[in-house]
């Protein structure tokens, strides 16, 4: 009896002690930019890069907060509305494609795929030029739909998968019982979706937040996303790191809060429902 | 039967705006750029006049792209880009399965380091670059991490080096090809003879030993496609990009197998113990081939990913740097500073084509379950 | 079912070829004139300017309060027109050509936009005909008689003068830390040849000799090396077209240039040119060239007084030549609000606008007329030098190049940097300057 327990007792400490090296190296960047932000311009170099601040100068964040404000709340809403359209568009398209295949269905699934292998470069023009035509360059909803329209192909796939993975018989009882396509996606598919909206709403929030590109291409002054007003902090012949740094550190900060948020709705979806056998 | 129907009016007009919006914003799109890489738009100065002269040139930029010595850096581009996408695919894939199998085990603070292997796809390239680049700072960053601990600094120059392994010459691009093609041919060849069926062994012989043949003599009548030699290869300075990518998104493929893991019913838990199986043939024979379909589309992600390395790349390395160079960069300088709009467009069709290659293992898959 | 479905898939496919048409931009007419260029010129009128006036540049961070004390000048003198401060930051101006001409391509041209005067403005927009002619403006203004005879003549093309420069930047400066020199018993080398002499007796001390950064700054030297070469004559004839690429003065510049480069630090291409003159700073590194941007970080951000705690000399063998860069406005052709847009050209060449600027900036007027003491001890002793030297244009940042030039100039840097071969890059320079229309 003792065997088990030690082996057991060692096996804890094994893993533990992997988890906390992987937690020491996985935090490095996060030191750096933490440490760089609360330096004065003057002690940042790279000789001192490791070093802790000193004097402590908070200064930083307040002004990145109040550069970053207006180009957070465009953030926020661009994120939000495009995530949440993505998110739909995916589940729907998936349920489809996963539930509802018919002759040629696959293929214009594969054909949709391809969209995902575009380069964001090389469309810049014509992108522009078509969200000119329509008259939606400029504003935030242009943004808006050129992710969601690009996002198809991968929250189709993602939620494709998703749906995969749950058995036909429970769809098939009910269409026995004279459910159609709506009531059946409505009431026994979305239920079951949570982790598949958790997993798709991480996704596509995090790459709408973080892209630069289209944000400062397709926008104007007043419509900014906050990547391109945290390009303006790093801007400059000689940039002072601690502004930037700090300025990511806000940029970073609602993301964050949505893992920490969605991660425990995630599990929570994990453990309930039906998927597992 | 009329429900099907029904069904299937309505999974149409569901796809519909999908379809319509991903024809035209996509392969409308794509059509404009083909069209443009097919002419010599920004080959001569007035590239970006009103009415630019646009002449037809067939597949003229396709060639120089591959011959000319002035894009012997996309050669290398395009070399760089497979080893990039290799090296995430394979990094973010173990590292992620790894710690998802390390998560599976009722750890405590379990929340905490799934937040902590995820958060770095919450970052902005702009930080992650430049710390990253300071990282990798051969004068700062991890080379002199030794240092606090007595030691020597680190010698490795990491982005800035020069180093480069398993070079091989451009020239001699063609014959490896051609003796790849024909060693796999004759493997084939060969199963073939081994296998007991007849049904079809004659015809699949008579095909495999006529590629064969083919092969070989194309190889002897091609004209070398370099007047000079080139020395293409594993750049080293790509490493540091690389660690960088994993670290992004090891995390996001620990959620999916962590998800895939959990979603195992327990009773091929229960068996593998009855069988007396340790944890280790648990996961590499039983859970591994279980989660192919989360491996599939995670491939698939991550080839759609390392198009966009392009951020990461051009904040950690800068746009001209050749040995970190990425076909998107080069791209990307063509197009808007050299004002040479068709090699560019040239340049993003090649682009397309090798990042859409990564989803073929998906289709062959998915096309044997249909099977 | 499936015939329905086959035909959706058949419809849909085929109506994307009926788009096609839509992005068929730019049909090959040929210009109906034949050769007959027609340059459109500056009206000119006494309208009070209203409206919107969309100023588009790169400037951002510390670069901005210069551009938003210019933005002030302007106010102060046409109250009645909205300022749009347009920036795009990143990539040392590449995001902000590519937004440029995204919507100069998509048909939303800025007033005026921000670009480098000479060669990078012509042959990326005079060629396209896609800039109005500034001849009429230089003369009204009196520009023509302020600014310096040489920079009028690399400013335009035959065809007239197309931006006004709103600042001048010296390209060939050596920067260092006299009380470093002192300690290891050195002087600033006025030849490459004296540079060569005393580098290893720094290497023995431990010292890197000559600090140099990523790719441009890389570029940014060979200027330097070349002018100092090839002498002023010579350099200008190379980019006229008059010397080939081939010639042996040009090759013996990139010999030189590769006995340089054994004299620098290997972790070159991760630094930005701030790191590289944090070298020279801290001591670690000897010299440094750089524009007279490395001045105003010196000064502003490290706090250091310019001549007691750092020092400058032209660099080796250019004495007497000023390499100048200059940040520059031109006018769009068919802008919304053209009045507006002139108005903001008269104040960027204005006295009181770029002595404004400029001390901000951390750079000089194009003005010879500009009043010295605003400015600090390194801007003072540049204007001089601007006013008496013989000025020749940078490569780097765009005066005597073109684009297309440049960004294959930085392939051919990448691939010396690797072989070192100087037959090799003066072939390859060649080819390049042929192929991009810079040897007539």
């Amino acid at each position: 009896m003792k065997h088990p327990t030690a082996r057991l007792y060692i096996n804890r400490i094994i893993l533990y002690c992997v988890l906390g090296l992987f937690t020491v190296l996985f935090l490095l960047p996060v030191y750096m930019t933490v440490v760089t932000s609360l330096k004065q311009p003057a002690d940042i170099n790279l000789a001192t890069s490791w070093s802790l601040p000193n004097p402590v100068f908070l200064k930083s964040f307040s002004t990145a907060w109040k550069l970053l404000g207006p180009n957070l709340k465009n953030s926020l809403i661009l994120s939000f509305s495009a995530t949440i359209i993505s998110a739909f568009i995916g589940s729907i398209n998936g349920y489809v494609f996963s539930k509802n295949k018919f002759k040629g269905s696959d293929l214009i699934f594969t054909l949709i795929l391809f969209g995902m292998f575009i380069p964001y470069q090389i469309i810049l023009i014509p992108l522009f030029q078509t969200l000119k035509t329509i008259g939606l360059y400029g504003s935030i909803s242009g943004l808006i739909l050129a992710h969601v329209v690009y996002g198809i192909p991968i929250v189709s796939l993602l939620f494709r998968n998703f749906y995969d993975q749950i058995p036909n018989d429970i769809l098939e009882s009910a269409r026995l019982d004279g459910a159609g396509f709506f009531y059946i996606f409505s009431h026994i598919m979305l239920p079951l979706s949570v982790p598949g909206f958790v997993t798709v709403g991480i996704w596509q929030f995090t790459q709408i937040w973080n892209e630069f590109l289209w944000g400062i291409t397709l926008t104007k002054q007043s419509s900014n996303p906050v990547t391109v007003g945290l390009s303006q902090l790093a801007g400059g012949q000689a940039v002072s790191w601690n502004l930037p740094m700090a300025g990511a550190i806000i940029t970073a900060f609602p993301v964050i809060l949505i893992f920490i948020f969605m991660g425990k709705y995630f599990i929570r979806g994990l453990l309930s429902g039906s998927v597992k056998g | 039967m009329i429900d099907q129907r029904k069904n299937t009016v309505i999974s149409i007009v569901i796809l519909l705006p999908s379809i319509l919006l991903v024809g035209i914003f996509v392969y409308g799109f794509i059509g404009n750029t083909i069209v443009v890489s097919l002419t010599d738009w920004g080959h001569a100065l007035g590239g970006l006049s009103l009415h630019p002269q646009k002449n037809f040139v067939g597949l003229q930029n396709y060639r120089d792209l591959f011959t000319n010595f002035i894009h012997g850096r996309f050669r290398q581009d395009l070399i760089n880009a497979v080893f990039y996408s290799i090296i995430l695919m394979a990094g973010a894939l173990s590292l992620g399965f790894f710690f998802a199998v390390l998560l599976d085990r009722k750890v405590r603070g379990e929340g905490f380091f799934r937040t902590l292997f995820l958060y770095p796809m919450a970052l902005s390239f702009i930080v992650t670059g430049t710390i990253w680049r300071w990282l990798f700072a051969p004068s700062g960053g991890f080379n002199i991490i030794p240092t606090f601990f007595g030691g020597e600094p680190v010698d490795f120059l990491w982005i800035s080096s020069r180093k480069r392994v398993l070079s091989f010459n451009w020239q001699n691009l063609p014959q490896i090809f051609f003796t790849a093609a024909a060693i796999f041919f004759t493997v084939v060849i060969l199963q073939q003879l081994i296998t007991r069926s007849d049904k079809h062994r004659l015809r699949n012989l008579i095909i495999w030993g006529v590629s064969v043949l083919y092969v070989v003599v194309l190889h002897r009548l091609l004209p070398p496609i370099l007047p000079v030699e080139e020395l293409h290869g594993y750049n080293l300075a790509t490493l540091g990009i690389s660690i960088a990518s994993v670290w992004q998104y090891a995390g996001y493929t620990m959620a999916l197998y962590l998800a895939g893991l959990r979603a195992l019913p327990e009773s091929l838990k229960e068996s593998a113990q009855l069988d007396g199986a340790g944890e280790f043939l648990f996961y590499w024979k039983i859970a591994i081939p279980n989660l192919k379909p989360i491996t599939l589309s995670a491939v698939i992600v991550l080839a759609h990913i390392s198009l966009k390395m392009f951020d990461l790349i051009y904040a950690m390395a800068g746009a001209d740097n050749a040995n970190t160079g990425h076909p998107s960069i080069n791209m990307y300088l063509t197009t808007f500073r050299a004002n040479n709009f068709a090699v560019g467009a040239a340049m993003a069709v090649i682009l397309f084509i090798l990042a859409a290659f990564f989803i073929i293992p998906y289709l062959v898959n998915t096309h044997r379950e249909m099977r | 079912m499936k015939k329905l479905a086959q035909m959706v898939i058949l419809l849909g496919l085929s109506s994307l070829i009926l788009i096609f048409p839509l992005f068929a931009s730019g049909t090959p007419e040929q210009a109906a004139s034949g050769t007959q260029k027609t340059v459109e010129q500056v009206q000119l009128n006494n309208n009070i300017p209203s409206g919107d006036l969309e100023i588009f540049s790169w400037w951002a961070g510390d670069e901005g309060p210069a551009l938003e004390a210019l933005i002030k000048v302007f106010k102060a003198k046409y109250p009645k027109v909205n300022v749009i401060n347009a920036t795009v930051t990143g990539g040392s101006g590449v995001n902000a050509k590519a937004v440029l001409k995204t919507r100069m391509l998509g048909g939303d041209p800025p007033e005026s936009f921000q670009v480098h005067a000479g060669q990078e403005l012509i042959g990326t927009w005079v060629t396209a005909e896609r800039m109005v002619d500034l001849t009429p403006l230089f003369e009204a203004e009196g520009w023509t008689d302020v600014f310096p005879e040489d920079l009028l003549k690399l400013l335009g093309t035959d065809d007239g003068i197309w931006s006004v420069p709103v600042n001048i930047h010296r390209s060939n400066v050596m920067w260092y830390i006299p009380a470093n020199l002192k300690k290891w018993g050195v002087e600033a080398p006025t030849t490459w040849a004296d540079f060569l002499k005393i580098a290893p007796q720094l290497q023995a001390k431990g010292v890197i000799p000559l600090s140099v950064g990523q790719t441009w700054t890389v570029n940014h030297l060979w200027e330097s090396v070349a002018l100092g070469v090839l002498g002023p004559e010579d350099y200008s004839a190379l980019w006229e077209g008059e010397i080939p690429w081939t010639d042996n003065r040009v090759v013996d510049v990139w010999r030189t240039f590769a006995k340089v480069l054994d004299y620098t630090n290997k972790d070159a291409a991760s630094l930005s040119w701030q790191q590289a003159t944090d070298m020279v700073v801290n001591g670690k590194a000897a010299f440094n060239i750089m524009g007279d941007w490395a001045a105003g970080y010196m000064t502003t951000t490290l706090n250091l007084d310019p001549g007691k705690d750092y020092g400058w000399v032209p660099s080796p063998e250019t004495k007497g030549t000023f390499m100048f860069l200059a940040d520059s406005f031109g006018l769009p052709v068919g802008v919304e609000n053209p009045d507006a847009a002139v108005a903001w050209l008269k104040t960027c060449g204005s006295l009181e606008g770029s002595d404004t600027f400029n001390p901000l900036k951390g750079s000089i007027s194009a003005r010879t007329d500009s009043d010295l003491s605003l400015y600090n001890a390194y801007l003072r002793s540049a204007a001089s030098d601007f006013g008496s030297n013989r000025i020749v244009g940078s490569l780097a940042h765009g005066v005597v190049a073109n684009e297309g030039f440049m960004n294959d100039f930085s392939t051919v840097m990448e691939m010396f940097l690797s072989s070192r071969d100087p037959q090799q890059a003066a072939n390859a320079c060649q080819a390049i300057a042929i192929q991009n229309g810079m040897i007539r």
